[in-house]
């Protein structure tokens, strides 16, 4: 007891420091006035509009590529330790560098095999163009944060007994059926989990596209958390902290959800 | 695949042999199935290989050959001069001691505290405090940085922590919701006869804390270090933010230069990228089996 008293309050204590940052004193004292003109300033309201449509694109793109994945590593397989070390190591490297390396590839590499195949829809780099630099974004963060999701869903797969599928085999059920009426139902709860985590996350998406096209073109491709960042260094500084609070209750709401959701699933 | 194999079994034989014939048609439909899936996720990979590729490829290009920005031709011959001028104009040697620093520090801190607040709070479980602080650093897991970067940017400006200190002790309090979350899990499994019978004996909470529970507890420190390790050596936004002075910039960070003074010496910057990588991918390689039991665990909190 003696140590924790001195340990616990200096965990406490270190904690209280950090979530004071949060600095709710600042838009209070401010007012109301900076949240008026949030809503109404195209720049933010376009933000938002990226940041959400990114995160749902993502979201699907990043379930789909896991799930897949993730079966196919816990089925009978080849080589299965060398393949799914290959398949996490999206995730243990830095997401700047990762976008940088992309950056590349789509700027150079992919025009350059649309040139030599004839493919004229790549010899354009996809980033160039602010009707589909999102796609890119898209694609390179669904790239880091699929072995994520993916190792939740192996985790889920292996809590599946095994005896239901081959009653389900005996009664001559395909293995598309088997995983409609079988492994999704049973699964049901780590897709919730992998969703709402991964909305959390893409929501905050900064460093990929910072490393991709840095917003741009233009401001095609700026998430909120960029305009948050951007904002401190124009010195617009208490109008992006009005933001930050926007964006805090956003998250806040998402994982009041994510309770909501997987407390009623424990129970089911 | 499950379906030739009823197929084969019901239609041929009699009842009794059914079962003694399911083995071998099952098998060769599983070896069948193995073949094809592990082609079908052979070929996914190389979704994940290309710009690992990419980057090889590029770093070990000479100077002229990499300027026309083709990457899938292999170097010839291998060169290392990208990689001796990224080591002079990204002063690696100090960047990578920055990141090692403050990855080293992270990893203590966030090991060290989480400990002992989850034994805190797992053994002091019925008292209201305990709980309702437990409760209260997993809150903080519903926190993006974005959202407290600002405020935070000035408290360590104010504090005197725009440095790699104050992102040290950042990337600590960032990983102490998920880590108590992991440590407090991994205690409630653990027997506490131990720990009574060491009291009994006269030893005193620390004592029992550091001489019982925190080897015992080591598995998990190992899955909750490796975690720190990752957040906090790719960590971009953080230290980008916080630290004020560039020569003490961490490694991710200084890769930024490659965008902007030297984005023509493609040879130069992947060689870069690569020195920035290979800690992160080698240190996960070594101790992946930490990293999966983490994951599994914390996933099915």
């Amino acid at each position: 007891m003696f140590s924790l008293s001195i340990t616990l309050p200096a965990v406490m204590g270190i904690f209280y420091s950090f979530t004071d940052s949060i600095g709710f004193g600042e838009y209070e004292f401010v007012g109301l006035t900076n949240y008026a003109v949030m809503f109404s300033d195209p720049a933010i309201l376009s933000a938002y509009g990226f940041t959400l449509g990114v995160a749902l694109c993502t979201v699907v793109l990043v379930n789909i590529a896991a799930l897949g994945l993730a079966l196919g590593l816990t089925s009978r397989i080849r080589a299965r330790t060398t393949l799914r070390t290959v398949f996490v190591l999206p995730m243990v490297v830095s997401g700047i560098i990762i976008a940088f390396v992309f950056q590349f590839v789509f700027s150079h590499t992919l025009p350059a095999a649309g040139q030599a195949l004839g493919i004229g829809a790549l010899e354009q780099s996809i980033l160039a163009d602010p009707n589909l630099a999102w796609i890119a974004v898209v694609l390179v963060t669904a790239w880091q944060a699929t072995p994520q999701a993916m190792l939740i869903y192996i985790a889920g797969l292996m809590t599946v007994p095994k005896d239901v599928y081959e009653a389900a085999g005996i009664d001559g059920a395909s293995g598309w059926q088997q995983l409609r009426n079988i492994t999704l139902p049973l699964i049901s709860g780590f897709v919730l989990i992998n969703v709402i985590i991964g909305f959390k996350d893409f929501l905050s998406t900064y460093e990929i596209i910072v490393g991709l096209t840095d917003g741009g073109p233009g401001t095609a491709t700026r998430s909120v958390a960029m305009a948050i960042f951007a904002g401190f260094e124009d010195g617009d500084y208490a109008y992006q902290m009005a933001n930050s609070t926007i964006f805090f209750l956003i998250t806040l709401a998402i994982a009041l959800v994510q309770l909501r959701l997987t407390r009623g699933n424990a129970r089911v | 695949m499950t379906l030739p194999s009823t197929k084969a079994g019901g239609a041929t034989t009699p009842a009794g042999k059914n079962t003694a014939r399911r083995v071998p048609p099952g098998a060769g439909d599983s070896g069948r199935g193995r073949w094809s899936t592990t082609l079908i996720l052979v070929l996914c990979s190389a979704v994940v290989i290309l710009p690992f590729y990419v980057s090889v490829s590029m770093a070990f290009k000479s100077g002229e050959q990499a300027v026309d920005g083709e990457a899938f031709t292999p170097p010839s011959p291998w060169s290392t001069e990208g990689f001796v001028q990224a080591w002079a104009l990204t002063d690696f040697p100090r960047a990578f001691a920055v990141s090692i620093l403050i990855t080293a520090v992270t990893v203590t801190g966030t090991v060290l505290v989480s400990a002992m607040a989850s034994y805190a709070i797992s053994r002091n479980w019925d008292r209201k405090f305990f709980r309702w602080s437990f409760y209260y650093l997993l809150s903080a897991m519903f926190l993006p940085f974005p959202v407290l970067a600002l405020s935070q940017v000035k408290l360590t400006g104010m504090a005197g922590l725009a440095n790699p200190a104050g992102v040290a002790l950042l990337h600590i309090m960032f990983q102490l919701s998920f880590s108590t979350l992991l440590f407090t899990a991994f205690l409630r499994s653990l027997p506490q006869e131990l720990e009574e019978s060491a009291r009994m004996d006269g030893a005193t909470t620390s004592f029992t804390f550091w001489r019982i529970v925190f080897p015992l507890m080591a598995p998990m420190s190992a899955t909750v270090g490796i975690f720190a390790f990752l957040k906090s050596w790719n960590d971009f936004m953080m230290p980008s933010m916080i630290i004020e002075d560039p020569s003490l910039q961490t490694l991710p960070v200084i890769q930024e230069i490659f965008q902007t003074q030297f984005s023509n010496d493609y040879h130069v910057s992947f060689a870069s990228y690569l020195m920035a990588m290979a800690p992160a991918v080698i240190a996960y390689v070594i101790s992946q089996r930490w990293v999966m039991s983490g994951l599994t665990q914390g996933a099915v909190k």
